[in-house]
Formats: structure tokens, sequence, C-alpha cells
């Protein structure tokens, strides 16, 4: 059957001449191809993730020992912050939205993203926000408030500067990014999958992702209240964090919380997602308790509104609400034990086949437990007394976001790179990255639960010596350094395998789901037919289900090739329902990023006149975007 | 135009259902963009009710505010969406003068709660700088203002489409998501309005 | 660097030298046993099904349908009784710091300002009235009560041996218990980042016997003793020159309120918030050139010249 398009280069041909970006700058500019930007977005997370890598070794060498002089104190602030908002905002979050730029439609067998356009917006603006923010290191003027930046610390009393500025107006910005990305997300996930692929079949990665968009729709208008009334106090003289005027401090930490707990689960459950589908491939078996794992999926969505307040439990709050706060903390780890128990049993009831993704998965499940129960340590109020504003928490957090996003991270690089690239990464050089990472992360990261247990307080640019913090710090200093050579490693495995690694058929690991049934690197339009599933895993149907005659079909759809076409299904159970136009290339996503950089920077340097300018251009883009072209096009 | 041969079946989606949950994208996106701008405000009326909680000053400083020009500039607004409603529904049915007429009622309907609403602005014997409590006050009918204003604009262009005869019946999308996205910005006011102007007289 | 007749080792949360702290560690060990349990048997379970299966042939799928009980009893069940149990004892412990049922007479007033800590002692009569900083005194085995409160910006008090950190938030009190059930002295450091010289804002409590307080409180409610000879000199330059304008020395004209009071400042065992051990050469340097040992200290480096200098700490030196 799949002779039948494939055979047919007319098909073929026009479909590509449909989808394919053109050559040169302008088709660069205006391209909404989503495997472009999946892959633009990755490059630039990584290259923010080694910009704060940089910065974290910065701090390292400062720490290694004790009343070292490297960075003066108002330097290493700056750095500190500068470190966690890279991490935070321009590194974690940015890197899934690339995998799951990418990953999505040929998930889910769709042809783009459903909003291809503002797909090329949260690039853009991504990209502006992070150099935005990174302007500040130009300007000299670097946020120095922590990345919670919290009030009055950073109003203008005690931080005269533009670095407050460049992080409110910065993170506004961004914002922009995000949401436009989630919406994106959640409008895909409702209109695009292929015919079949009801709620149960859909890939965990997709549940991730999803349960992150819509957290993020909630949750992000937080932060912009926050940074929006941060700016106004700062520019506008104007009192909701000044205690002396009516306004108060914790209004701040409210708010920040109410997003920021929420986005800690927007950076690690699509890497959840990742490991829950690639650790069943080389385990030879499908995920044990899928149901369970996608209901746990968005239990943590949920609940992760309710825990904002154990960020706050040193603020003097009613013994009441620490008690209610503290037992919501410790209920949302249970969908997360849930999750840890399927990934075990998928181990132990599959047979393992070894590879550097597999090895990743598997360290990274350790790592999740052990940041998992020291999450559940902080969330014993008495105790998290103790350790809050420690580097026990410093440990904590690390645990989390490194080993619940860079070493899934990492390790869904060498599982799709080969799709991405259509070239293998060596192994070889793999396990090496892999056990100098691991070995080099927990060299580094252990000892700071140790030195917070010691009584080292987070965000000190030095410390004396004799009260027994020098060794820890040295160790940890070492630790960050190998670490530092294990993405150095990947880095390397990555350039060299692009020119030399293997030719990548177009399934490499034997797995299950649609991604791997295109070729290595996919053509410009995914599918020459959209398929229809017929079970969740439609690459082992004959291996899985023997017995059952239900065979996801990969060729008799239709080509849908008299256009740039895809097909739009059901909310729920995906039944075929319109042959959806996709919107072309366009460079009014560029406009609309680059008038809202106008605005930002108008806003940061005080300009009127710019920000109105820009503020024209913006409500000019955003017309001449969604004006139809032709009356073909008309909705 | 086909010149090679693929069975019929292959040519068309293989059924094509009329599920109850379709939506076009733009749609979808729309609902989402509302949703997102609703917590927007819920955060902003979040900090409004916790710096009235932890205030050790009176809450309003002057007392609760006026309602002379709030209550009828209220009227206003939900009259708008009434009209709205109705363009929205003419347009279902292809009507193209009704929609124009209803698009047009509502944006004057929506000038004019602007104008009132600066009225108010200059009636104030506080400013943005005055309190937190002004800055409260500014802020969010600031941004709810700011967000009449882009409804307008939407209006506006919608209008100008439907004058030129862009929508039919079945092919309405954007009147149906500025009406939505009206809707939306006057039942934030409601809010608005009930926390601002009615709340402090309750308690 | 480390201070002369002080015996400084970690001051950790798991060295507690008070009921509160104790109760706290406490808390502590049991869930850091429960946590390297988990820990332990989740990689145990992990390397052991990695291997268990080695050499089967990789072609073929395994059906779904095993495993689903790990989940249910291994992710659910057990999870939630472990965690029942933490959050029992969380309750327990929370509720045990309550009210003491016995206090010291004396309250503090702790205000947090960047980067030192001004304390303001209240004895039982309203005569009884001292104003120190960075070096807080209590009696030993009696519960003070200590309200926090901030100068500018948010910090955070913590004595890790004492117990955990309470923030000094602008526009709020907070209110603890402060005891130290053995006598000693105990480091704590600023835990809230507030700035350029977050890093060196320490304090230290200085837990003593009764009789002993009694006495340190006594003098401190006192003004700075009559100076004479060379010290006269250095008591004129401090007053009639720019120091003035933010410390106090009562007793004298010095009256500012910016920086920390020094009317007995020759009895404490550290300047510049724990920083420097107190002795003539750390508090000339210090007073000729703070910028450099403290940078973004708000304490400007001044034109002073070195005779002055050398009055002034003569001065300073007798103010016990």
């Amino acid at each position: 059957m799949s002779a039948t398009v494939l055979s047919h280069p007319e098909a073929v041909e026009r479909l590509t001449r449909e989808w394919e970006t053109p050559p040169g700058i302008l088709g660069a500019l205006g391209t909404v191809d989503h495997k472009l930007i999946g892959k633009r977005y990755l490059v630039t997370a990584f290259v923010f993730l080694v910009l704060g890598g940089l910065e974290a070794a910065a701090m390292r060498a400062q720490l290694a020992g004790p009343n070292r002089r490297l960075l003066s104190p108002e330097l290493y602030n700056q750095i500190f912050t500068m470190h966690g908002v890279t991490m935070i905002f321009l590194y974690a979050a940015p890197v899934l939205s690339g995998f799951a730029n990418y990953l999505w439609p040929l998930l889910i067998g769709a042809r783009d993203m459903a909003l291809p356009r503002l797909n090329a917006l949260s690039y853009w603006v991504f990209l502006f926000a992070g150099l935005f923010i990174y302007a500040s290191v130009l300007a000299g003027q670097m946020p120095d408030g922590g990345w919670f930046s919290y009030a009055p610390l950073s109003e203008r009393v005690a931080s005269p500067g533009l670095g407050p500025d460049f992080y409110a107006l910065g993170l506004l910005f961004l914002g922009i990014s995000t949401t436009a990305g989630a919406v994106n997300f959640v409008v895909t996930f409702f209109t695009l999958r292929a015919p079949g692929m009801s709620l149960n079949r859909v890939p965990i990665l997709l549940w991730g992702s999803l349960s992150t968009a819509v957290m993020v729709i909630f949750a992000m208008p937080a932060l912009t209240v926050a940074c929006v009334f941060l700016y106004f106090d700062r520019r506008l003289g104007m009192h909701f964090f000044d205690a002396v005027a009516g306004g108060h401090p914790l209004l701040w930490q409210h708010l920040f919380w109410m997003f920021g707990h929420p986005w800690v689960y927007i950076v690690v459950l699509p890497a959840m997602g990742i490991v829950s589908d690639i650790l069943p491939v080389f385990c030879r078996r499908p995920l044990v308790g899928y149901t369970y794992v996608v209901m746990a999926t968005i239990a943590t969505a949920i609940l992760g509104f309710g825990v904002w307040v154990h960020h706050m439990f040193s603020t003097g709050l009613p013994s009441v609400a620490m008690s209610f706060f503290s037992a919501a903390s410790m209920v949302i780890a249970i969908p997360s034990g849930v999750t840890v128990l399927a990934w075990v049993a998928t181990i132990w009831f599959g047979r393992v086949v070894s590879s550097t993704a597999f090895l990743f998965m598997a360290g990274f499940v350790v790592l999740f437990v052990m940041g998992g129960v020291s999450g559940v340590m902080t969330a014993a109020v008495p105790f998290d007394w103790q350790l809050t504003d420690s580097y026990f928490v410093v440990a904590h957090l690390h645990y989390v976001l490194v080993g619940i996003n860079v070493f899934p991270v990492i390790g869904a690089s060498y599982f799709w790179a080969p799709k991405m690239t259509g070239r293998m990464l060596s192994e070889r050089l793999g396990r090496w990255n892999f056990w100098v990472m691991f070995v080099g992360f927990n060299l580094g990261f252990f000892p700071m639960h140790i030195a917070g247990l010691l009584g080292m307080p987070r965000r000190i640019y030095t410390y004396p010596a004799g009260l027994g913090w020098d060794t820890v710090n040295l160790v940890t200093t070492i630790g960050a350094y190998l670490f530092a050579v294990g993405v150095l490693l990947f880095v390397i495995n990555l350039v060299w395998s692009l020119r030399r690694g293997a030719q990548a058929s177009p399934n490499p690991w034997d797995s299950p789901t649609l991604e791997w049934s295109v070729s290595s690197p996919p053509p410009p339009y995914n599918f020459a037919v959209i398929p229809v599933v017929r079970s969740r895993h439609p690459l082992w149907e004959d291996r899985l289900h023997p017995d059952d005659p239900a065979r996801t079909d990969l060729s008799a759809g239709s080509p849908l090739d008299e256009g740039r076409l895809t097909l739009q299904t059901s909310a729920l159970d995906a039944e075929p329902a319109e042959v959806l136009p996709m919107p072309g290339d366009s460079l009014w996503p560029l406009a609309l990023a680059l008038s809202l950089s106008g605005c930002f920077t108008g806003l940061l340097v005080g300009n009127p006149i710019l920000t109105g300018l820009s503020a024209t251009l913006l409500v000019v883009s955003v017309t001449g975007w969604l004006w139809p072209e032709t009356r073909e096009q008309l909705p | 135009m086909t010149t090679y041969p693929l069975p019929e079946t292959a040519r068309k989606p293989p059924v094509v259902a009329e599920a109850a949950d379709v939506r076009p994208p733009g749609r979808w996106a729309m609902i989402l963009v509302v949703a997102t701008e609703a917590a927007f405000f819920a955060y902003l009326l979040f900090s409004y009710y916790y710096l009235a909680s932890m205030a050790r000053e009176p809450w309003p400083p002057d007392g609760p505010l006026r309602l002379h020009l709030s209550l009828p500039n209220t009227i206003v607004l939900l009259a708008s969406s009434a009209t709205a409603q109705w363009a929205e529904w003419s347009a279902r049915r292809g009507n193209r003068s009704a929609v124009l007429s209803g698009l047009l009622v509502t944006l004057l309907l929506g000038i004019a709660f602007l104008v009132v609403q600066g009225l108010e602005y200059s009636e104030q014997r506080f400013g943005p700088t005055t309190d937190a409590y002004g800055s409260l006050f500014f802020t969010i009918t600031g941004f709810h203002g700011a967000h009449v204003l882009v409804g307008l604009i939407m209006l506006a262009v919608v209008s100008t489409r439907a004058a030129m005869g862009h929508f039919q019946p079945g092919r309405h999308l954007a009147v149906s998501n500025a009406v939505l996205y009206w809707h939306f910005v006057d039942a934030v006011w409601l809010a608005v309005f009930i926390t601002l102007y009615l709340s402090p007289r309750l308690i | 660097m480390t201070l002369p007749g002080l015996q400084l080792a970690s001051p950790g949360p798991l060295r507690p030298a008070s009921e509160m702290a104790t109760r706290e560690a406490q808390l502590g060990w049991a869930l850091i046993a429960i946590g390297v349990i988990v820990v332990l048997i989740i990689t145990a379970l992990v390397l052991t099904g990695t291997f268990r299966h080695r050499g089967e042939a990789a072609e073929q799928i395994r059906r779904e349908g095993e495993g689903i009980r790990w989940i249910t009893i291994g992710g659910i069940v057990l999870p939630a009784i472990v965690l029942l149990a933490a959050f029992g004892l969380t309750l327990k412990v929370l509720r045990s710091q309550q009210l003491p049922s016995r206090s010291s007479d004396v309250t503090i007033e702790i205000v947090g300002h960047r980067w030192w800590w001004e304390l303001r002692y209240q004895g039982a009569n309203s005569q009884q009235h001292a104003v120190t900083a960075n070096e807080i005194h209590i009696p030993v085995g009696r519960p003070v009560r200590v309200a926090l409160k901030s100068g500018d910006v948010i910090h955070s008090f913590w004595v890790p041996e004492l117990g955990g950190k309470t923030d000094l938030i602008p526009g709020q009190e907070n209110v603890i218990w402060l005891q130290a059930d053995r006598a000693g002295v105990y480091r704590g450091q600023c835990a809230e980042f507030c700035g350029a010289q977050h890093a060196q804002m320490a304090l230290m409590v200085v837990a003593e016997a009764p009789d002993d307080f009694a006495r340190w409180f006594a003098l401190q409610q006192e003004g700075a003793p009559a100076p004479t000879g060379a010290a006269l000199r250095g008591r004129d330059a401090f007053v009639g020159g720019p120091c003035a304008l933010c410390h106090e020395i009562r007793g004298t004209e010095a009256g500012g309120r910016q920086g920390p009071d020094l009317t007995h400042l020759a009895g404490r065992k550290t300047i510049a918030a724990g920083l420097l051990p107190n002795d003539r050469g750390k508090l000339t340097a210090w007073i000729l050139d703070p910028q450099t040992i403290k940078p973004g200290s708000l304490m400007p480096r001044m034109r002073l010249n070195d005779q002055d200098v050398a009055a002034m700490v003569e001065y300073l030196e007798t103010l016990q």
C-alpha cells in the first residue's frame, strides 16, 4: 500500500514544493517549518546552557576556597542572578519547547503545528528576549537580585541601576514567547492528532508538554503581574511593594511563587514525558501503567498550583497555613511516586538493551528520586526552617533541574539526533559522556546537601575559613568542573557525528512511535499521507498484538497535496473532521517580534517615542498577519 | 490534474465526521488567550485583596469610591455585550448590514465607556503614586481600559472586513473571536467593578 | 580567618543546642533516614532490573500488563504511608514550637540593616533599655522573646544551632523565641539575600549564665565611660568628625542612627558584623578603608588623618 503515494514522484514533488522552506535569507527568516523552529530552539537554548555554565564555573572558582577574591561581591551577585535566570528561563523551558516543537507534529502524524506562524513568533520572541536580558551584560548592569528578585531589594532605593529593569522587562518579554508557545501546543493537541490517535494513544511527551502548556496559561500571568508591579514601582513611583505606603514586600513573593512553583513542574513534566517515551524503547516493552503515568502528570499539573507557599515558610505565616501547604507539598510527591515506580517496573519487567540514551534515562531515575526525597524534606516545615535558603536547597534544586531536565535532554539528544540530523551520535563517546556527567554531577552537587546541613547559606560570594565548609566546597568545585567536561564531551560528540557519524536509518532504535516511520531526517511535509492510527505503538503492532487485526495504516490516507494542507481531527477521539489549509511562510512574526523588542527597549531606557512607534508597528504587524491574503483563505 | 492512478480513498480524508468537539485552530487560540488574560486579571485582583487584607490604615484610604459615573458606565459596557452578540448572530445568518450596525454600535458604546472612565480618573483625588491603593486602582482600571482599547481595535478591523464582505454564514471566525474577546472584556469589568467599587461597601 | 578566643566549628542544624533546634534536627534525621532508604531501594531496583534479562533477544517486544501492582503498591500505598508518617512528625514538631511556658524578663528587638544587625534590648521596666549590634547576649536556658524587623530590605535571622530561620520583613514584625540550653557562642548569618554584602552579615549569640547576662545588660544600659588622656582627643575627633553622623555613642554628642551604636564597642568580640576580630589593628584598618575590607558596605571611606584615626581607636578601645 505504501507504494501508492510514495511511488508517485509528482505527488511527492508537489508536497515538497508546498512545504519546503525556500533557500536564502528571506526563506530562513520567514520559515514556519516546525522542524527548523524546533532545531533553532534547541541550539539557542543550548547556547544559553553553556553561558549559564560559564557563569557557574566562575562562581565555583570563587567558592573553591574560603575568602577568595576572584570576583567582587557586586560581580558575584550579578553572575549568580544571571546564572539562575539563564538556566531557568532561557534554557530549561525553551529546550523542552525545542524538543516538543520538533517532535509533536511527527509524533501525532501532522505536517506542522496548528499555528505555524505563532510558532515562528514564539521562537523570535524567545531569541530577542534572551538577547535583551543579555544586553545587560554589555550595559554592565546585570540584574543582581537573584532569580526570584525579592522586593524591596529590587526596588529603586536598594537597586538604583538598570539591573532589575532588565529583569522585569526581560521576563515580561520572554513571557510572550512562552505563552504563545503554550497556546500553540494546546491548540495542536486538540486539532491535529492523526485520525485514530484518541487520547489513550498519545505518547507521554505530549501529555507532559500539554500539562505544561496549560500550566503556563494560568501561571505565567502571575509573573507578568509581579514584573509589571515591579516596573511601575521602580519607574513610575508606585507603591505595590512599599510597606511605608500601604504596599507589602510579601505580595511579590506570593505572586512570584504562584508562578514559580508551577514553573518548576513546567520545566520537568515534558522531560519526564521524554523519559516515559524513551525508556520503554530500550526496555523492549511498553511503559508499565500508561494510564497511571498520564493521570500522575495531570495531577502534578493541578497540584502544582497549590504548593507555592512552601517557598515562604520562614516569612512568619500562621501555622495553620503552613500545615496546609506542607501537606499539599507532600501529597504532590505521590504522583511522582507513581511515575517513578512505572519507570522502575518498566526496567524490571523489560529486557534492557543498553545504550547511551538508556544510561541517561536510568541515571535520571536515580537523580529524580534523590531530588524528590530532598524535596519532601523541605516540605516538612520545621526542618525547612533550617534548610530554606541554605546550600541544601541549592543541592535540591540542582538535583531537580539538572537531574530531571539536563539528563533527559542529553539522553533525548542521543535518541532523537539521528532523526533530526540523519546521523547517529557516537555510542562509545556517549558512554564516556554519561559517566563523566553522572559522576561529576553527584560529586559536585551531593556535597551541597552537606554544606547546607553544616549551616552554609546560599548566595554568599565568600565564606570564612574554620567553619568546616572548605572541603565540601572544594569537592563541589571539582565535581562541577568534571560535569562541565561531560557537557563538553556531548558537544564534541555532536560536532564530530554531524560530519562523520553513521547514516541513520528511519528507525535505528526500533521504536514504536510515528516519527520513526518517516525518513531521517524527515521530509519537509513530514508524512506523505496522514497516517491512520490504531494503537499506542504503531510500529510495534505486529509483535505486540499479533492476534489483534487492527493495524495502523501509514499509507492509505490522503496525500492532501493540492495546497499546503493537513488534516484536522476532533478534539477527543481524533475523528477526521476537516482538511485544514495551513498558513505558509511569513515575515510578519519577525516584524512583530522586532516591534516588541522596540517596545521593551523603549520601556527600558524610558523613551516614550520609541515605545509608541514600536507599539504602532506592533498593531500594524498583527493586523497584517491576520489579514487574509486571498479570498480562499477567509476563515 | 492528477496524472497518476491513486485509489479514490487516497485523495480524500477517510471519513469526514461532524464531531461536536471540532473548532477551528483560530477559535481555540482565542479561547486560550482569553483564559490566560482572565488569569492575569485574577492575579491583579488577588493583589488588591491581599493588600486590602494586610492594610493597617483604613481601606480604601478615602472611603469607598463613588458610583455616580461607574454604575452607569457598567450598564453601558454590559449593553455593548448585547449588541456585540447581536452582531455575531447576524454573522451566522449572513446579514451583512446587521453585522455592521451591531459592530458599530458596540464600538460607540466602548468608546463612550472609555470617555466616562477618563472623566472618572480626572475626578479622583488620589493618583497612582499617592499610595498602594492608588497604584492598584489605576493599574487595574488602566489595564482594563487597555484591554477595552484592544477590543475596540479588533472591532474596528472586523467592521472594516465586514464592510468589505469578507464574511459569510459559517465563515465568520474573526467576528466570533472579536465578540468573544469583547464579552471577556465586559466580564472582567464586572469583576473589577465588584472588587473596586462594591466590595469596600460590603465589608 | 579564626577569631581569637572563640571555638567555632560548623554551626550546622544537626548540632542543636536548644530544644527547638533539637526537635528540628530529630525530624531532619528521620527524614534523611527515610530518604536514604528510598534512594537505595530504587537504585537497587534500577540496577538489578537493568542486568536481569541481559542477552535475551531484543527484537521481541514484551506484552503489556505486568507491573501495575508495583505502581499501586510501590507508587501509591507505600509513599502515602511514609508521607503520612512524615507529615505526622512535621505537625508534632510544628505544634511543639508554640509559646514557651516560662520566659526571660528581657525582650530583644532585632532590626536588620544592610549589612549588620541592630539589637534593641528592653528590660522588665521601661528604664532598662540598651542598644547594641551584631552580638546577642542571652541568659542560658531561658527563652527570650525576639521581635524581628527590617530597616531596609528582607533579611533572615538564622542561628542554626538554636533553630531555623525567620525573616525580617519591612512593614511586618515576626516574633520568635530564642533559647540556648548550653552556654557558648553560636554563630549566625543572614540567610535571605540582601544585596552586595549579604555574605558578610554574621552575628553571634553569646549564651551566658544569668548572672553574667545581668551584669552585661546593666553595663549596656549605661552611657559611654568618660575618656581621659589620648582618648579624649579621640572622642573629640569622633564627635566632631563624620563618624558621628552615622554612629551613636550614648553619653556623647555623637547621635547618628544610620550605623551601629558604638557605646560599648570595645566589649564586642567582632566588628563589621562578624567579619573581623575586634582588636586595635583591625579596627584601625576598618576605619581607614572599609570599602576594601567590605566592598559595597554603606560605611564610606572617609578623609581622616592618621593621628585622628589613632586617637579614635584609642578612644573606641576604652568603650568597654
